[in-house]
């Protein structure tokens, strides 16, 4: 007799075991599943804008006013040209503060994460406190980091790059926990088998696999801050948020517009940038 | 003296048992498949060796030594004997085949030389030596993540080699691949265990490749050893035992 055919009559026997169970409707689950969902969405959404007094449809339905005065009054005229200088120095200054903001976190957090990643953490508890510390400063909007630092270090960039900082750092340990878990768990289980020491297993197993991913969630970052960092400046007199200020304030509503366009502009080639450079790394 | 003796051998995982007391010794260029149906505790034994899993009590005595006394430094010199070959080959699959190779050396590196990667002329000469006996001197320098399932495992294969190991561990190498595949790692392995030899235990789940290959055969069910001998000597009965079916599903040829 052959050893193959007794392995496949002891998975027929199998099957005839599983037969045995009820068949579960799994279909049907799945439909009403889908129904309860969106019967819940919909009555959340109900539910929070009535508690907020405020009326959806007639908040879309302003929308298309809003615009045509933006339309209006925020085209940037030619002679708003003239600030051009000045913008392209306080966005500059912005840039730098969010790209700084956004690499220095990075760091850190790649080295935080390494302690609270199930494949690379020392012990359970300092994973947990990692992860605490990570979900403390996100849960604090960047707005009041930035309000909380102009206490300390009043009008100055210093308390737009922390602020900045903060957020970021609370972004990045989530991310990149997840990040090392998902893409080198089963190198580093290979590396600590052959005998490889903890600092072996981080600098080559963890670091080459998370590069691409890691970088993806960098140049993410850098974007998205360069938004915040447009409102910390306007909160704490800084940067691109501040000259902003002043022009809407004045109510030199052209040259503002020029700030707004000017920044969708840095912004879209940030993202251009950042497409090319995640292509080139895979 | 033995080169693996396993005493008592219990693992727990919070409350349900995997390993209920095996006890079993493997002499030194032996080479013997452990079958069982999945959940048996195949996985958790092979990496109780390794101390990959900690043990819950009993003794695995490694050339003698308890691996459960050791710890740090020690634990590590342990492991460089011992390679381990994985289902899903665990490679980095961003960086090159010769780097994989000579990840096999880390265990051997000061922290220092291993985080820059500092191996010698030697080591590289030897993982080359490694890639070409395996079949892979074409691919040498490719990065893992363009090869097959099984040039992966062959990959795999040799990082384990270039420990110069006594024993290798592997834990279902041919699960996730083709039977043509299979059969060349399976091959691979018996060569590796008959001209070199080094000691091979296998976790399979296909009997058919385990009374092939191996020369002694221990099936495992529920955490404990239900069969340890000679591949001849494993009744169809025993087999239908192993795999938890009833004797009275049996169909006689
Ligand atoms: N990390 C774990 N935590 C809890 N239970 C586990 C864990 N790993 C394995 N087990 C359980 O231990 C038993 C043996 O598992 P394993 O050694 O993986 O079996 P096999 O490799 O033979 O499929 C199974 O019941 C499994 O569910
Ligand atoms: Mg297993």
């Amino acid at each position: 007799m052959k050893p193959k055919k007794l392995a496949r009559e002891a998975l027929a026997a199998g099957e005839t075991m599983a037969k045995a169970i009820p068949p579960r409707d799994i279909f049907g689950e799945r439909r009403r599943n889908f129904f309860l969902f969106a019967l819940l969405f919909l009555a959340l959404t109900w539910w929070s804008s009535w508690g907020t007094e405020f009326d959806l449809w007639s908040a879309f339905a302003s929308f298309p006013k809003a615009l045509a005065w933006l339309g209006l009054n925020f085209i940037p005229s030619a002679d708003s040209l003239q600030y051009l200088p000045r913008i392209g120095e306080k966005l500059l200054e912005t840039v730098f503060v969010s790209i700084t903001a956004t690499t220095t976190s990075a760091v850190l957090a790649f080295a935080l994460s390494l302690f609270s990643s199930k494949t690379t953490r020392p012990n359970a508890w300092v994973a947990l406190v990692v992860r605490g510390l990570g979900t403390f400063l996100r849960s604090i909007p960047v707005a009041a980091w930035a309000m909380i630092f102009l206490f300390s270090f009043g009008q100055s960039p210093l308390t737009g790059f922390l602020a900045i900082f903060m957020e970021t750092l609370g972004f990045f340990i989530r991310a990149f926990i997840e990040t090392v878990d998902e893409t080198s768990e089963s190198s580093v289980e290979a590396l600590r088998a052959s005998g490889a020491s903890w600092l072996h297993t981080v600098s080559q197993a963890v670091l080459p696999s998370v590069v691409p991913q890691l970088v993806s969630w960098i140049l993410y970052m850098i974007e998205t801050n360069i938004r915040s960092a447009t409102l910390v400046g306007l909160l704490t007199g800084t940067g691109i948020g501040f000259v902003f200020d002043i022009y809407y304030k004045s109510m030199r509503y052209p040259p503002a517009g020029l700030v707004v366009l000017s920044i969708v502009v840095v912004v879209l080639l940030i993202e251009i940038l950042s497409n090319r450079i995640r292509r080139s790394i895979q | 003296m033995h080169q693996l003796k396993v005493v008592q051998l219990t693992k727990y995982y919070k409350q349900a048992q995997a390993l209920a007391g095996l006890s079993f010794e493997v002499e030194n260029g032996e080479f013997v498949a452990v079958i069982g149906r999945s959940g048996a505790g195949k996985s958790t034994l092979l990496r109780c060796i390794n101390r990959m899993i900690e043990p819950t009590a009993g003794q695995v005595l490694f050339n003698g030594t308890d691996v459960r006394n050791l710890r740090n430094r020690d634990l590590r010199r342990l492991r460089t004997g011992i390679g381990m070959i994985f289902q899903h080959y665990n490679l980095v699959h961003r960086q090159t085949v010769l780097e994989n190779v000579l990840h096999g050396r880390l265990g051997f590196k000061s922290d220092w030389d291993g985080i820059v990667g500092n191996y010698t002329h030697a080591e590289k000469q030897h993982a080359l030596e490694i890639i070409a006996k395996l079949g892979l001197d074409q691919h040498t320098y490719s990065r893992c993540d363009t090869l097959s399932g099984g040039q992966k495992q062959r990959v795999g294969i040799a990082r384990a080699l270039v420990q110069d190991p006594q024993l290798i561990l592997c834990d279902e190498p041919i699960a996730s691949l083709d039977p043509s595949s299979a059969k060349v790692i399976m091959d691979h392995l018996r060569t590796i265990c008959r001209e070199m030899g080094i000691t091979v235990i296998v976790n399979l789940h296909q009997v058919d490749v385990a009374l092939k290959y191996s020369d002694r055969i221990m099936g495992v069910k529920a955490g404990t050893l239900v069969y340890d001998g000679k591949p001849d000597k494993l009744s169809k009965k025993l087999i239908h035992e192993i795999y938890g079916t009833e004797t009275g599903d049996l169909i006689d040829e």
